[in-house]
């Protein structure tokens, strides 16, 4: 099979709907071996996963360069995440080096692999397995071509980062991932509570999906779910002030009315944070779980009391109370 | 206060290890670092649990229980009554799942 390292359009309109989960799982490449440029059996081998947005990284950063690309079939699923749950993994390596027949393709026994599918493939079983040296590539593809210059990763090429627009890409997913919920929410809120309610739960999944990744590392803490509470705190503010300023009602239903977006916001927003940790580089399964028995009982009582509240208040309006 | 991650279950014995330096070049956070005879972990605090090291070292000299830091999926199977550590991410299957639906390269899990 033959490979380009071209980006149209149509490549383009994928990778945009792969990052609204729009058939999640059908942006897939078949896997197998593909000739990039004029490769002779002298030139480097590079594995990928057999994800559109993982295998047209690797091609595009490849421009002007001959070669191979190994896609390893990880069930649509990019390097990173395909390594941890080891369908990147060593058995597929050397399974997918054998039925293409690598070892006769090329003279040299090597091949470049992302860094980032180290977590799944140990490269000494690589070579004892298939013959076939492991050379760890930088963690970014488009610093490939510095590092085939080096021949070496530097210390930054190694480095996993997570600036803005790594992390904002991410939002759409976060979104629709909240979506159905939401809505849900939302008009159960306008029924009780009217619209500034049903607002209030709209602004407090945007400040836990599309805010929170946007502001991560300038939020305070480090744990995901005080960012969040901070965050929702924040955002809960004018709510607080716009639902207690009626002059008709005594200051307990005002004082009450204020509570209510300050309890569930921030519960709402926090849960939401804490949940975007599977989508970053680098929280540690030990600190994720101390967090979620740490916090989500916090966030729990937080959202039981504001629902009560608004429960509470909704009746006493009902019956004249207030 | 608020630091969920200072203690994780990364542990290297310095005295196994034969500084072939391959951990200095998996790990994406840097953690160990070139010494003289052998490897030093310089950034304990920064690892992620993510295995690359462990399973790259040729003579075992680095533990770590690896797993994929994603609460979506823990609090998700935690809910199915199953054991949080069973926690492979749920990208890959129909659900929903962590992995942030496929970073570059990272991604999520980290898709994770």
């Amino acid at each position: 099979m033959t490979a380009d390292s071209r980006i149209t359009a149509t490549h383009r309109l994928d990778h945009f709907l792969a990052r609204w989960g729009v058939d999640r799982m059908g942006h897939r490449v078949e896997p197998g071996l593909y000739s990039l440029g004029s490769p002779t059996p002298a030139s480097p081998v590079f594995v990928s996963a057999n994800y559109t947005l993982s295998f047209d990284a690797l091609r595009s950063a490849l421009t002007g360069h001959d070669g191979y690309i190994l896609v390893l079939d990880t069930h649509g699923i990019n390097v990173w995440c395909a390594a941890g749950k080891g369908t990147f993994g060593t058995d597929e390596v050397v399974g997918r080096i054998a039925a293409t027949g690598l070892s006769s393709v090329v003279e040299h026994r090597t091949i470049i692999l992302p860094q980032l599918g180290a977590a799944g493939v140990s490269a000494h079983e690589v070579l004892r397995r298939s013959g076939f040296r492991v050379t760890f590539g930088p963690v970014r593809a488009r610093d490939l071509p510095a590092f085939l210059e080096a021949g070496a990763g530097t210390p930054e090429m190694r480095r996993v980062l997570f600036p803005f627009a790594d992390r904002i890409v991410l939002a759409p997913m976060e979104l629709v991932h909240a979506a159905l919920p939401t809505a849900v929410a939302a008009v159960l809120l306008y029924l009780l509570a009217g619209p500034v309610a049903a607002l209030g739960t709209l602004t407090a999944v945007l400040a836990g999906t599309v805010l929170f990744p946007a502001l991560l590392p300038f939020i305070p803490t480090r744990d995901f779910s005080t960012k969040g509470l901070l965050l929702g705190g924040i955002v809960a503010l004018p709510f607080a002030a716009s639902l207690s300023g009626d002059p008709v009602l005594p200051g307990w239903a005002n004082a009450l009315l204020a509570l209510a977006p300050l309890l569930l916001m921030p519960a709402v927003t926090a849960y939401l944070a804490l949940n975007f940790t599977g989508s970053t580089p680098f929280t540690s399964r030990t600190g994720v779980k101390r967090e979620i028995f740490r916090y989500v009982p916090v966030m729990a009582a937080m959202a039981v009391g504001g629902v009560v509240l608004i429960l509470l208040l909704a009746a006493a309006r009902m019956t004249g109370a207030i | 206060m608020f630091d969920s991650y200072r203690e994780n279950t990364l542990r290297y014995h310095s005295e196994r290890c034969f500084n072939c330096r391959r951990c200095t070049e998996v790990c994406p956070h840097g953690v160990f670092a070139a010494g003289d005879r052998f490897v030093e972990c310089v950034r304990p605090e920064a690892c992620m649990e993510c295995g690359a090291c462990a399973l790259n070292c040729p003579v075992q000299a680095i533990e770590v229980e690896s797993g994929v830091g994603c609460a979506r999926a823990m609090i998700g199977a935690a809910l199915r009554v199953k054991d949080m550590d069973s926690g492979v991410c749920g990208c890959g299957g129909d659900e929903s799942s962590c992995c942030g639906g496929g970073q570059e390269e990272p991604s999520c899990c980290g898709d994770r």
